[in-house]
């Protein structure tokens, strides 16, 4: 990891003036502490870069930041005066504007419309279009923006969507400047325009909160870095003392060797192959792999890169527009998903709120749905509740759910002991190909540790372990193969040792027409 | 009524810091425990008890348990419907639609000499309730086959029903009825009670066993908790969605065979009040209208407390508009209330004190 040669030095950087400050600042949840204590502070003309695991705090640092949520306990800071942010609209009025991930764009109005949205220019009510279309206009060609204010905003790539969220930060006095992972969707170039952008606002005077989870950028970008872990703020390091490993440590609180496991293998038949795959909404195109009982196979690429549709499509889940897919030198094209879990295929979704847990319902009942309509479970159609207590309470042992109450609705339960329900529901079944699609997000280094674990002894015993990943150390040190997909083809198959992050790296990036 | 949080096994950390409470963390921790209805329920008899002194009448409550048992059916259904996360607003017109069926085949087979009393009685309430059940498959399949919203196909289906209903009797009521049926289905009584109590309770026990001990119900709790996770966990949505409808369409349908039977008249203009009422009973009874939530023996209290309401206020002459200004004031404050709930049930648990 070189340091690029472009970095621009900040001229306020540590004697700027505190534009904003947490104090002892504390946020619960039903059932998790989302941060603990933390203090912060942010100097007018730096870039403080927030860098932690997914479900370390960083989302909810800045959304207390941007107005977004109000801290339990602590105090927020703003130019030296203690604030009560009630709304987005309050901190902004301070000059404090986010961009999340989740854009707060209405689609189905234009680039004009959402740009000034909440404060259209105009009298009594009627709102002068052509003032507002101007005022737009001009946001736009200050940012160096390639939009039309006429556009709307479905209509826009996401990187362009995010464009407009940036330049709807811009469109007020700002001050401070939050950027919620801004590259996770952007090309190369994007990025780099980004990167421009954000040397630009400090040079101006303006703070930003940089949230990140990739080396390259903190190189880049960052004056000062905070690491978060479990919602506690762990050091603050400037700029200079910045290191790979250091980070590293300093994120998961362990050596990588303590994090992830060593993997028995012993790769033998081929059970699942797919050939030629393209699915209906070309998601992915002409997509061949293979997966050997006994090894863990990796899928990397970025959000949207396909490597989850190729997965869900293996399961049924996404529509099959042409090739074949073959379970057990069985053709299992187009099959749903009841199929596929007959033939001893689980698919563990990447978002278990809106694709795999009820939340309102009990673990025993989440648990036992996979599995209902296997005898052990129900006779006719009348359930037999003690098999599916039995089961339920052998397999959340297993993943070590905590606490152990079985009749508990799953909402009610932290981020990490959600994900080992989900990954319970896969256990209670007789399975031997498992996909795992991003096993890890929001969850804990305890429980990270617990599902990597679980897969190393599923492959151990001979079961087949797809996971589908976009975070780069898992597939690092955790798979025997790996796909790196990008724009829905399969553009690298790595083995063994050829699995490197420059190797993975190389492929994420835009290569032209490659 | 949340069931899960009531079937819980007490943790022993909840136990520890069940220490010191302030009467108003009392109040908050009671309401999160038994939910909206038992207060309403409390309120409502103090209020009529002391309004009318024939309320606490036992006699009275059988009364409030036989005029109801038309609507604690189709709240069941209701039920049904609204754990799938969808809802049934064809209950009323699709009551006049099956009643108008029920008596015109009756009347129809009755006065044609074409068969016995008995044969005309079972060929009426056959079919009306298999119109019933015709009108929820049709609900059904637009629901989960095409997609549409269930708002949107279940008001359609109700301007159908009702204009079927009108069409086969020009708005005149159907007449001819063999007397044996309201005789037996209307007025009849058994060990003492009337029958379509007996009936309604067969019904209760039968909807119990559906949600709480067989496959099909618990794929209702699944789809309306999260129809993605039901499909990636196997579970035929489409096919279960769809029952769930017809369950409920077949309910209705039995339902207004017995309201035909205590009419002795098919009526086109029956049943309007009863999407209202079967909503807010499942509501009041703490069914979601999110979808997930609901009990059965919960949503049976809920009807029977709309009963109560009704009842008191017919003792206490209250006039009958009144009357709907307070049932739809009491459905509104039954879902304010239970989001109020919500809320303390997410802060109660984030502070450990719920298991």
């Amino acid at each position: 990891m070189q340091r690029s040669t472009t970095r621009i030095p900040s001229t306020a950087g540590i004697d700027g003036d505190v534009l904003l400050e947490l104090r002892n600042v504390s946020k619960r949840f039903p059932g998790v502490c989302a941060l603990d204590q933390v203090d912060f502070d942010l100097r007018a003309g730096e870039v403080h870069a927030l860098f932690g695991e997914n479900g370390a705090g960083k989302s909810t640092l800045i959304s207390i930041v941007a107005g977004a949520l109000r801290p339990t306990e602590g105090a927020l800071v703003v130019g030296g005066e203690p604030v009560e942010l009630h709304s987005v609209r309050d901190a902004r009025g301070l000059g404090i504007s986010a961009v999340f991930q989740e854009f707060s764009l209405v689609p189905t109005l234009t680039v004009a419309d959402n740009l000034l949205l909440g404060s259209e220019p105009g009298t009594r009510g009627l709102i002068d279009r052509r003032t507002l279309r101007a005022d737009a206009d001009r946001l736009l060609r200050d940012l160096g923006f390639p939009l039309k204010p006429s556009q709307q905003v479905s209509r826009l790539s996401r990187a362009q969507q995010q464009m407009v969220e940036i330049a709807k930060a811009f469109r007020s006095d700002l001050r401070v400047l939050i950027l919620d992972e801004p590259t996770a969707s952007l090309t190369e170039t994007e990025a780099s325009r980004l990167f421009e952008l954000v040397w630009e606002a400090r040079g101006r005077g303006l703070g930003v909160v940089y949230v990140t989870h990739r080396l390259k950028e903190l190189y880049r970008l960052a004056d000062r870095v905070t690491v978060l872990r479990d919602g506690q703020r762990v050091d603050t390091l400037d700029q200079s003392d910045v290191s790979e490993d250091r980070l590293l440590r300093l994120m998961t609180g362990r050596v990588i060797e303590q994090v992830f496991p060593d993997v028995d293998t012993t790769p033998e038949e081929v059970v699942l192959r797919v050939r030629d795959l393209t699915t209906a909404t070309r998601s992915i195109l002409n997509v061949d792999f293979e997966v050997r009982a006994g090894e863990i196979v990796g899928f990397a690429g970025l959000v949207g890169s396909g490597k989850s549709s190729a997965a869900r499509a293996c399961f049924g889940a996404e529509a099959v527009l042409s090739g074949a897919i073959e379970l057990h030198r069985r053709d299992v094209t187009g099959s749903t998903p009841r199929q596929m879990l007959r033939r001893g295929m689980f698919y563990v979704p990447s978002d278990r709120k809106t694709d795999g847990l009820l939340m309102m319902r009990s673990v025993r009942e989440n648990v036992a749905l996979p599995c209902l309509s296997l005898d052990r479970f129900s006779k006719l159609t009348l359930l037999r509740r003690a098999a599916e207590r039995e089961v339920t309470d052998e397999v959340t042992r297993r993943v070590r759910l905590y606490p152990h109450a079985l009749e508990r609705p799953v909402e009610h339960f932290s981020g990490g002991n959600q994900q080992k329900v989900l990954l319970a529901k896969a256990l209670a079944r007789d399975v031997d190909v498992f996909v795992f699609d991003e096993p890890t997000v929001g969850v804990d280094v305890g429980t990270r540790v617990a599902i990597y674990n679980l897969m190393a002894e599923l492959c151990a015993k001979g079961a087949a372990v797809v996971l589908v990943s976009s975070d780069l150390p898992e597939i690092l040190h955790l798979t025997h193969r790996a796909y790196v997909f990008h724009h829905g083809r399969i553009v690298d198959h790595l083995v063994g040792d050829e699995i490197t992050e420059e190797n993975v790296l190389r492929n994420f990036l835009d290569k032209g027409a490659a | 009524m949340n069931e899960t949080l009531q079937d819980e096994a007490p943790d022993p950390r909840t136990a520890e810091s069940r220490v010191k409470r302030t009467p108003l963390e009392w109040i908050e921790y009671g309401f999160v425990k038994i939910g909206v209805l038992p207060p309403l329920l409390l309120i409502a008899v103090v209020v009529f008890s002391q309004m009318s002194e024939n309320f606490l009448d036992l006699g009275n409550f059988e009364n409030v348990l036989r005029q109801h048992t038309f609507l604690i059916i189709v709240s069941l259904g209701q039920m049904l419907v609204l754990v799938t996360g969808g809802f049934d607003l064809s209950v009323g017109t699709g009551t006049a639609l099956v009643s108008v069926v029920t008596a015109t085949v009756m009347a129809d087979v009755y006065a044609g000499g074409s068969g016995s009393v008995t044969s005309a009685v079972a060929a009426g309430m056959i079919l009306g309730v298999l119109a019933g059940g015709g009108l929820g498959l049709v609900n059904g399949i637009g629901v989960s086959m095409f997609r549409v919203s269930p708002f949107i196909m279940t008001l359609g289906t109700a301007s159908v029903a009702l204009g079927l209903a009108l069409y086969m009797t020009s708005g005149v009521p159907v007449r001819g009825i063999p007397p044996k049926f309201s005789d037996i289905f209307g007025f009849g009584e058994w060990a003492g009670f009337a029958t379509p109590i007996w009936v309604t309770a067969a019904v209760v026990v039968v909807v119990s066993v559906i949600m709480t001990w067989t496959r099909l119900g618990r794929y209702f709790y699944a789809i309306g908790g999260n129809a993605n996770a039901a499909v990636l966990s196997g579970v035929k949505v489409r096919l279960n969605l769809t029952s769930a409808y017809v369950i409920a369409g077949l309910l209705m349908g039995l339902s207004a065979v017995l309201l035909t039977a205590r009419l002795e008249t098919g009526e086109a203009n029956i049943g309007t009040n009863l999407p209202l009422q079967s909503i807010a009973a499942c509501v009041i009874g703490g069914v979601s209208l999110r979808g997930g939530i609901g009990r059965t023996s919960s949503v049976v209290l809920g009807a029977l407390f709309i009963g109560l309401v009704q009842n008191g206020m017919n003792l206490a002459r209250i006039q009958s508009f009144m009357q709907m200004i307070v049932l739809g004031s009491l459905l509104i404050v039954a879902v304010i209330s239970d989001q109020i709930r919500q809320r303390s049930v997410a802060r109660l648990a984030s502070a450990g004190v719920l298991g």
